[in-house]
């Protein structure tokens, strides 16, 4: 063994004792700093005081964007809490006077599509099972694709990733009608599998080039001491690359998670009732041309889908750490 | 080795059996809102028993949303057993690409030319004499909604005609009322004017232009009035910021708004808000003026499968879809007119019974979805999106626009 | 595994190759197969379903005499522009705020980010009234004593797409923000250090540093806000349906409408046909900018 599967190893556990040196003292002077906190610290500097000027404008701003951002939900909440009296006043910034969960339990439980009056909680379960093997194999697949641009390209590499950029800026809509036949021809019309394999196309040119540039950013040299210690394509993309990558992994299981949860059009085109997703509830309970619109549900519908994307992004906070990219060429 | 044989036999027959007595049928419409899911389950129900079973697929928001997913399940080979159209001309290439079934011999069967009223709702079914589709409920649109407490705060009399009602929108203005609700969406701006060309020009008119593509008429000095009055009501619906049709409806039940040209769908808002028709609002058919009912409305079609059972039960659901008992309680739960002229709607209230009344005097025009292509319509939706919207087109630039889309309407 | 063992140097790649085989099927099938087909029935007169009746050119030509066609092209600039820069300039300017190793960094990501997780068919709905002059924020403003504040950009049809804009970026620059933040910590932490030791402020170090080593990130945003401002449907159709008249309307939605509204799938063929030549445009130069010249 020569010294690459030290470097390898070392990439994994990396330890900050080398060089923390005498700038160690200057960046967390406020004594919290910890071994490990390279890992997962964000740049930038530490204050050193909790209420200095600078701190004040961090936050303060943060706060402002944060109250815009926030006030379609107030409101969104606020609607779905109040009566169809109240909320045919039309003052929808203020709080409900009488809170109703009504609406809440009829958005998940009650509101009708067609016969089916068990609200969203129907396709609830359809979506996980839609959700999982879509976002595992297209990030998946479109990963090792942006590995191999980045750094195993081979003649025409480049002209497919053009193409497929391109195809990033097709509106689905014209889609569907090619995708159809293809999808007849090769039998998988109607099944879990047609709508997986359509989700992981429709993901690939962003994902994919998400993946490239990221993986072109990581530095040659510690892909280059691999090869030389003779680590083949698969042994350095899970031993580098995905440990790596952390970030970016998370930026795309985002990107495919809101996708496909939201998704409604594939879901409805290329599946059949027993598999819909819970998007065709919502879009049953939202889009009803005719009738009576009930805002308070349509909103607490909407909230509810939501959900699942929203704790994804909480949970998958923890991945956002910094790379380790650095540490790994030197030591 | 025979035992097995028998106990294959016996399963096969079995299933065989079972099939012929139930079988699963998929059924795709877009009727997703309270009202319209409790009329579908009245479908289902009495589908049902008779011995099979209704699988519902339902998908909200007709036209855009679940036209695609309908005509992607046909043509990729997966067909439902059946769907909602609208009837008309939406679905004429699937029949005529051979995609849908023949209903010939079960309208035969069911002396369907006879029991369905107005016969023109069939006409739009039948293509080189063969029946394709199923006929379900009639919706109209040529309904103008007034509120009667703004007419009677303001000391004026409740409208009876579209000019008393043009005739008091000054006053109202003053009052601080918006004479006219109307959502921005473009369909609600085209089905008023097409109100406003039956109401005003007669139903002659409207199906000459429409059906006949009649551009010489569509440029007359005679729809030159048709065209004031939409620049009137333009003015008199100017002040009126919202979307949804219902956001409209609500205005005039509030009060914010005297009226709204709308179809009998509004009528269910009315109802939610505790209003009582006669008392509370007044609803006029054909602006008061010609009293006229437009016959559009939904139809079924069967896409053509192999599976015999399948073939069978679609049979069975189109006959219980027309069977009296059927039409009765399902209209009156969906809030429309039953195409049956033979059935007794005790139940309807006040302004379903003004509908029915014009329906038995014969008084119909069909929908615009019956006469022109989807393409055409497109146009004249565009023209008068445009014309509501922008003040300074003129009547005679939106009529002379219209005559030319007319001309070379198909 | 030892030198000797080691493969031929064609052969060595194998495993890339088969990897992106996947890759090369969607290009080549989907991709190019699909946009071949979209063409081909863009010269006929497919109405609800495709068939091969050609009419030549008719489809482009009443393209182009369509005032709403003409419309949704200078929408699309100017929503595309708009939304281009300040999707950029927001989502850097958030995510190195957040990078600034504070307190509830979790919370506040998810804040920003929130929009793009729910369905806008309904926010749109939120956005509508919030902008609705009678009940939003100009009434707001208004009962609080300024008569004449005057805030409806959803009905104005001279600037309801910048009233589209406002919504649009509330919903996308929380994933720019976070492509971003992946970007500033994929970004040496000796950077920063050498940084301060040499004295450099924070902006500079900002833009002269570390912007220009996220050039990949830039570019993989850029085309996820670009791909993004082509195929903008929803937004549109939640909080104006393209109105007032058709002064908000955009192309994807001409394109849809054509299609599945009018029944009129050659014209829609066509339209989107037109919108995927500008884009292969655009993007063919770089590309060969970007691989074509400098191989390393």
């Amino acid at each position: 063994m020569t010294k690459a599967p030290h470097l390898l190893k070392g990439s994994m556990t990396y330890d900050t004792a080398p060089e923390a040196g005498h700038d160690r003292a200057l960046r967390h002077g406020d004594g919290t700093s910890s071994g490990n906190r390279m890992v997962e610290g964000p740049a930038g500097r530490k204050p050193r005081k909790a209420l200095s000027r600078r701190n004040i404008l961090i936050y303060g701003t943060l706060i402002v964007v944060c109250l815009y951002y926030l006030l379609p939900l107030y409101v969104m909440i606020v609607t779905s809490l109040k009566g169809m009296p109240e909320i045919r006043l039309g003052n929808i910034f203020a709080p409900p006077v009488e809170v109703t969960f009504q609406p809440w339990v009829k958005a998940w439980a009650e509101a009708c599509t067609g016969l089916n009056c068990d609200g969203l909680s129907r396709g609830f379960f359809n979506s996980v099972r839609i959700l999982i093997p879509s976002v595992i194999l297209s990030i998946a697949i479109a990963s090792v694709n942006g590995y191999a641009l980045a750094n195993w390209r081979f003649k025409g590499s480049e002209t497919f990733f053009a193409i497929l950029i391109v195809g990033a800026f097709i509106p689905y809509q014209v889609m569907i009608y090619p995708i159809v036949i293809m999808l007849r021809e090769i039998g998988l019309y109607g099944s879990l599998t047609g709508l997986v394999i359509v989700h992981t196309i429709f993901g690939m040119p962003i994902l994919t080039l998400l993946f490239r540039n990221y993986f072109a950013s990581v530095p040659q040299e510690l892909f280059k001491a691999a090869r030389v210690d003779g680590a083949g394509f698969w042994a350095i993309y899970f031993q580098i690359m995905v440990p790596m990558s952390l970030p970016i992994f998370v930026v795309a299981m985002i990107l495919q998670v809101t996708g496909i949860w939201n998704d409604f059009l594939f879901g409805v085109i290329y599946t059949k009732p027993d598999l819909y997703p819970m998007t065709v509830q919502l879009n049953n309970i939202v889009n009803s041309t005719q009738g009576v619109k009930e805002y308070n549900v349509n909103m607490a519908a909407t909230i509810l889908t939501g959900l699942v994307p929203l704790t994804i992004y909480f949970i998958s906070g923890k991945l956002f750490v910094r790379g380790i990219a650095a540490g790994a060429v030197k030591g | 080795m025979k035992a097995l044989r028998a106990v294959f036999a016996a399963t096969t027959a079995l299933c065989a059996a079972t099939a012929a007595n139930a079988t699963d049928l998929e059924v795709t419409h877009w009727w997703t809102s309270g009202g319209e899911a409790a009329a579908v389950a009245e479908f289902a129900k009495a589908f049902d028993a008779t011995g099979n079973k209704w699988v519902d697929g339902a998908i909200a928001g007709s036209g855009g949303t679940a036209r695609p997913i309908m005509i992607s399940r046909i043509t990729g080979g997966d067909p439902m057993g059946a769907t909602q159209f609208n009837h008309g001309r939406q679905a004429e290439e699937l029949v005529e690409a051979g995609l849908m079934r023949d209903l010939t011999d079960i309208a035969e069967e069911g002396n369907w030319k006879e029991v369905i009223h107005p016969s023109s709702l069939l006409d739009s079914c039948t293509l080189d004499g063969r029946i394709f589709c199923v006929p379900v409920n009639i919706h109209s649109q040529q309904w103008l909604w007034l509120n009667n407490k703004v007419f009677e705060d303001n000391g004026l009399a409740v409208p009876t005609t579209w000019d008393e009602y043009a005739a008091a929108a000054p006053k109202l203005e003053e009052a601080g009322i918006i004479p006219l609700a109307m959502g921005q969406q473009p369909w609600q701006t085209t089905l008023a004017f097409q109100v406003l060309l039956t109401a005003l020009a007669g139903p002659e008119a409207y199906t000459k232009i429409f059906g006949e593509k009649d551009a010489e008429l569509a440029g007359s000095e005679e729809l030159a009035k048709v065209f004031q009055a939409a620049a009137t009501a333009r003015d008199m619906s100017k002040d009126s910021n919202v979307q949804g049709w219902n956001d409209a409806t609500t205005m005039v039940i509030t009060g914010k708004a005297a009226g709204q040209i709308m179809g009998d769908w509004a009528q269910g808002e009315f109802q939610v808000a505790n209003q009582v028709a006669g008392k509370d609002y007044t609803c006029l058919p054909g602006l008061g003026v010609n009293e006229v009912i437009m016959t559009g409305g939904d139809a079924f079609y069967f896409p053509k499968v192999d599976d015999p059972a399948i073939t069978e039960a679609q049979g069975e659901l189109a006959k219980v879809m027309l069977s009296p008992e059927t039409q009765v309680a399902f209209n009156l739960k969906k809030g429309s007119l039953p195409v049956r002229g033979d059935v007794d709607l005790a139940a309807a209230n006040d302004c379903m019974k003004k509908g029915l009344d014009i329906l038995a005097k014969g008084n119909v025009i069909q929908s615009p979805d019956q006469l022109m292509s989807a393409d055409s319509l497109t146009q004249v939706n565009d023209l008068f999106v445009e014309f509501f919207n922008d003040p300074s087109m003129s009547a005679e630039d939106a009529q002379a626009t219209f005559a030319s889309i007319v001309a070379d309407a198909d | 595994m030892s030198a000797a063992t080691r493969p031929a140097r064609w052969h060595r790649n194998i495993s890339a190759k088969v990897a992106a085989v996947p890759m090369i099927i969607t290009a080549v099938v989907v991709f190019i197969g699909g946009t071949a087909w979209t063409v081909l029935y863009s010269f006929t007169n497919s109405k609800l379903l495709p068939r091969e009746k050609f009419v030549g050119l008719a489809q482009y030509e009443r393209l182009w005499s369509s005032s709403k066609w003409l419309i949704s092209i200078e929408n699309l600039a100017i929503y595309g522009a708009f939304s281009l820069v300040f999707s950029l300039l927001i989502g850097f300017m958030l995510a190195a705020l957040l990078d600034q190793k504070i307190r509830f960094e979790d919370t506040f990501r998810t804040i920003l980010l929130y929009p793009f997780a729910l369905s806008f068919i309904v926010t749109g709905l939120a956005w509508q009234w919030i902008l609705n002059p009678d009940f939003g924020i100009q009434h707001v403003v208004r009962s609080l004593g300024w008569e004449s504040f005057n805030f409806d950009p959803l009905y104005n049809p001279e600037i309801v797409i910048y009233g589209i804009l406002i919504a649009g970026l509330w919903q996308g620059t929380g994933l720019i923000m976070c492509l971003m933040l992946a970007g500033l910590r994929g970004i040496d932490e000796d950077i920063w250090k050498a940084a301060k030791i040499d004295g450099i402020p924070m902006w500079k170090t900002y833009l002269f540093i570390v912007i220009p080593m996220m050039r990949g990130i830039f570019i993989t945003a850029v085309v996820l806000i670009a791909s993004g401002i082509i195929k903008v449907y929803d937004l549109v159709v939640a909080q104006t349906g393209g109105g007032p008249g058709i002064s908000s309307e955009v192309p994807a939605k001409y394109v849809y409408d054509a299609m599945f509204l009018s029944q009129n799938l050659g014209q829609g063929f066509a339209a989107s046909t037109m919108m995927l030549l500008t884009v292969v445009i655009i993007v063919v130069p770089w590309a060969y900018l970007e691989f074509g010249g400098k191989r390393k």
